[in-house]
């Protein structure tokens, strides 16, 4: 058996065992937690061993000698006329690196978990829905068709419901629940739409038959679809990009994320930094080559132009939101949003490469975050409220570190972290490509660099501001070592991308590794999309200021002087009404349930009231009233003219008749609801033959 | 030879009795019964159309294949849920299972 | 007339004609009978298609496995048939009309519609085909197996489900 051979059974095995660790659970083991944590745990482990062998093996071939030749299987699944539907796996480099940190951060949260649901009444439970998570996740990374992909995109979509609704007794758990499913299921059928679409086109949604034949490309940019000045590729790709915005909560579907902040600390940094948003980001990655098909130069295409748009715009206004939260959490949440921004952004400008490598430094410093907040919750005695913390760089040191490399990288402080990195090579093709979205996209990065330090400074520095933080102790090994772990990547991971032409250290490391690997991926394209041909000063200067002036305004408005208890934020006090305003988040979630909610509810009833009961039992009612005005009447006649006993007869006979259509609509049994679809088969059927 | 037609329009008739039987009938088993009617109907069209269009490749008769397995799977889940609501609620009726109703 | 024709019509109207005894049958049990004879129908017009295989299994499986198993159900809820219950529920003409619009639509539609048949003989060796087909990775090998996973839960599941607890 060739490397090759056992690389691509390799790969096939990824998925399965959290799989089978998750039936296991559920099916057998759902009484001895130990048990439970430890099989979660070893399935997990066993996934992360054979994506790094993958991996790492693949490093060696390079990223070139992999797109010529990528870890490929497919299986037939249904032959259905003359189509055959495959399923199957590939590995390509972005795949590699995806599955690089899908599995470090899943083991690590893998792990913490067992501190940070010890006690829990459903602890197994909540081990086989995040070992049902990582199949998801691991199996839509090396999907190697759209249709395989939305698969585990929709198992990923049900556990996140079920994981944000995991302590269910709570209202507000299980509305956000139903929130993050509906919310996200909006962009989902927009999504499948795209898929059909493209499959109607092409015949087939395989990533290797679409995306690396130039032909079938060209044939989709060059088609008109349907609505006029489109291309099929433009229009698929607005399409898929719809899915984008639902599952990485970009605006207007953003207002899912921070709701799903109920769900247990470890399901926010599993959603929120490593796997479901970015899978959303990794989506439109995966299908760049068609949503950037028909570009001239920096010109983007309609697809393009969207992502530009919604991500500049998301990544600055997400931030203003949250700079005025005081859950610790959901100023992650936010932040999050409007890192994902960045990337969308990024890709919308053609700057493939940063995206990526943005996704996958920020995978592990919000994994780190969220993991960093967790363990401050836990500590704090489920304290969530950033305003009644303070005082615990003392009480949990390791935590503090941490989350202080989290934040800085997340502000990307330069050099330094990982973070600075990817943020900074986004904003110089930026710079270089779309003066606007680099404006708006510094302006972020600065106030991101704000919040993050307004958080370590309210929940780390000063005096404890309430009685929780007080008696805030370090949290077991179990949580620590994952964050220590996670910190690792957040400082060092940033040097596989450092760009070439980057004074001093570019020549001292001198070759972007990341750059070469995963910009194989696209083969070609890479070298026809725009970029800065040499090094510029003035974006890294700009994002330098940025990152710094940042961080430096937050220490001066809350870190010099911190916060006593009962005292309000300062930023309210200068800001007033505006703050008033970011706060509750410009009032969207108010908006969607005055403009959406309000009105389907309403619609519903009225639906109801007037339709079911008004019309429907109307007609019957009338039905029924005119077959007893006719007997009556009938009868009247009648009784003068002939006898009356068959004519009495016949009214009652109608009327009984109305009475029974009326059962037959509105009984609840199943028989009937059957025999009203038969109803309308019959009545299109009639309608097809009759005018078709 | 038999026109294709034919078979297709019997197979219709047997759908529409099974259909019948599967809204009309009171109890459950009668509509499960209903139901094996439908399927059977359903194997007649797929090996119909497998002798008459394509009857050197064997993939009618596969689905056809494929339904009886399905259908034996029906049948068996099915019944075990009539007996075990006969069980609990002394009934069969399907009138008065409505449990799901709101 | 051919004799295949003639055939077709004597199994049809036993298939049909039982299958109308069957939903007008008064008791559950002559219901099940009739459904025996109306598979029987259905079996004889698959050895018309050059199906035998499938005849066979016809019998096997249908009037073997599940109608032994339907009568099963109809004696363990034997209390049922002891109720005088009027053996349709309300809607019954309404079904009935429904069902035969249906079939007017579905003939209508088949005789209107051009088929493009074929008059070649089935080969010989249909059913080695199938078998083949049925194992072949190419072909359907994997819902194949899927499908015998499914009769497992169904098994296991209905054993579940009726078990007294």
């Amino acid at each position: 058996m060739t490397i090759r051979q056992l690389l691509e059974i390799l790969t096939v095995l990824i998925p399965l065992p959290p799989f089978l660790a998750f039936a296991f659970i559920v099916l057998f083991f759902n009484r001895w937690k130990r048990l439970s944590h430890s099989i979660a745990i070893g399935a997990m482990a066993l996934s992360f061993l054979m994506a790094q062998i993958v991996f790492w093996t693949v490093i060696g071939w390079g990223g070139e000698a992999l797109y010529e030749h990528p870890i490929a299987v497919q299986v037939p699944w249904l032959p259905s006329g003359d189509e055959v539907l495959s399923m199957g796996v590939m590995v390509d480099p972005l795949t590699a690196i995806t599955l690089f940190f899908v599995s470090i951060t899943c083991l690590a949260i893998f792990i913490y978990s067992v501190g940070y649901m010890h006690g829990d009444p459903r602890y197994s439970r909540f081990f086989a829905y995040i070992s049902l998570f990582a199949t998801g996740m691991l199996g839509l990374t090396v999907a190697d068709n759209l249709l395989m992909l939305f698969i585990f995109w929709e198992i990923m979509g049900l556990c996140s419901y079920l994981l944000i609704g995991f302590w269910f007794e709570k209202p507000s758990a299980y509305r956000a629940a139903i929130k993050a499913f509906l919310t996200t299921r909006i962009g989902d059928v927009i999504m499948l739409l795209g898929i059909a679409y493209l499959y109607s086109q092409t015949g087939t949604l395989s990533f290797a038959a679409i995306l690396r034949d130039e032909a079938v490309l060209h044939e989709l940019a060059v088609t008109p679809s349907v609505i006029s000045g489109l291309s099929v590729a433009a229009a698929v790709g607005l399409l898929l990009f719809a899915g984008t915005v639902g599952k990485s909560a970009q605006f207007p579907l953003h207002v899912w994320l921070p709701d799903a902040m109920e769900g247990p600390t470890p399901v926010s940094a599993m959603i929120h930094a490593a796997t479901m948003v970015s899978a959303g980001v990794y989506m439109v990655v995966r299908m760049f080559p068609l949503l950037a098909v028909g570009m001239e130069g920096a010109v983007g295409t309609p697809p393009m132009v969207a992502m530009a748009i919604i991500g500049s715009f998301t990544a600055f206004f997400a931030a203003t939101i949250a700079v005025a939260q005081d859950d610790i959490k959901r100023v992650l949440a936010y932040s999050t949003i409007s890192q994902l921004a960045y990337m969308v952004a990024a890709l919308g400008i053609g700057a493939y490469v940063a995206a990526a490598f943005h996704l996958v430094t920020h995978a592990f410093f919000k994994a780190l975050l969220f993991l960093g907040s967790g363990s401050v919750i836990i500590g704090a005695h489920h304290e969530q409220d950033m305003m009644e913390m303070g005082g615990l760089r003392k009480r949990m040191p390791v935590t503090f570190w941490t989350f202080l490399i989290g934040g800085f990288a997340l502000s990307g402080f330069p050099i330094l972290t990982a973070g600075f990195w990817s943020k900074d090579e986004i904003l110089a093709y930026a710079w270089h490509l779309n003066p606007v979205v680099f404006w708006v996209l510094a302006a972020g990065a600065l106030l991101t660099a704000f919040y993050t330090m307004r958080q370590i400074c309210l929940t780390f520095l000063g005096e404890p501001r309430g009685e929780h933080a007080e008696h805030a102790h370090e949290t077991p090994w179990v949580m620590t070592g994952p964050l220590v772990v996670l910190a690792l990547f957040a400082l060092f991971f940033g040097f596989v991308g450092v760009p070439e032409e980057f004074p001093v250290l570019g020549e001292l490391i001198g070759y972007n590794w990341f750059h070469h690997f995963v910009g194989a991926t696209v083969g070609e394209l890479l070298h026809h999309l725009p970029g800065p041909e040499s090094f510029n000063p003035v974006p890294l200067a700009i994002s330098v200021v940025a990152a710094l002036g940042g961080l430096t305004l937050g220490w001066l408005v809350y870190g010099r002087r911190p916060l006593k208890a009962g005292e309000t934020d300062p930023l309210a006090r200068w800001l007033g009404p505006v703050h008033t305003v970011l706060k509750n988040k410009y009032y969207i979630d108010e908006l969607y349930h005055f403009v959406f909610i309000r009105p389907t509810v309403w619609l519903a009833g009225a639906v109801f009231r007037w339709f079911d009961r008004g019309l429907i039992d109307g007609i019957l009612h009338g039905i029924a009233r005119l077959g007893e005005i006719l007997g009556i009447a009938n009868r009247w006649v009648h009784t003068y003219v002939i006898d009356g006993g068959v004519v009495d007869g016949s009214a009652k006979v109608v009327g009984a008749t109305g009475r029974e259509l009326r059962q037959v609509l509105q009984t609840g049994q199943v028989q009937h609801y059957l025999l009203q679809v038969l109803m309308f088969l019959c009545a299109f059927a009639l309608l097809y033959i009759l005018f078709f | 030879m038999v026109p294709l037609q034919w078979y297709l329009v019997l197979s219709a008739a047997l759908f529409c009795v099974g259909l019948y039987a599967v809204l009309a009938r009171r109890n459950a088993i009668s509509i499960l019964m209903g139901i094996e009617l439908m399927l059977n109907a359903v194997n007649i069209n797929l090996l119909a159309f497998w002798r008459y269009t394509q009857p050197e490749a064997a993939v009618g008769q596969a689905f056809a294949a494929f339904v009886y397995a399905v259908a034996a799977a029906e049948v068996a889940v099915g019944l075990a849920l009539i007996v075990s609501i006969y069980r609990n609620r002394e009934t069969v009726d399907v009138d008065e299972i409505n449990l799901l109703k709101w | 007339m051919t004799v295949q024709q003639v055939l077709f019509f004597l199994f049809g109207a036993i298939a049909l004609g039982a299958a109308i005894g069957m939903v007008t049958a008064r008791k559950v049990f002559h219901a099940a009978l009739w459904m025996l004879l109306a598979f029987f129908g259905v079996a004889g017009l698959y050895v018309l298609l050059e199906a035998p295989f499938f005849a066979a299994a016809q019998l096997f499986v249908y009037m073997g496995a599940i109608g032994v198993l339907i009568i099963y159900a109809i004696m363990l809820t034997r209390g049922m048939m002891r109720q005088r219950l009027p053996r349709v529920n309300d809607q019954w003409w309404f079904a009935g009309l429904l069902a035969a619009a249906l079939l007017v639509v579905l003939a209508w539609l088949v005789w209107q519609h051009p088929w493009a048949t074929t008059t070649a003989a089935a080969p010989a060796d249909s059913l080695n085909r199938l078998g083949l087909t049925l194992v072949d990775p190419e072909g359907f090998a994997l819902p194949f197996e899927v499908a015998s996973v499914l009769l497992v839960m169904a098994l296991i599941g209905a054993v579940t489900i009726v078990r007294e607890r």
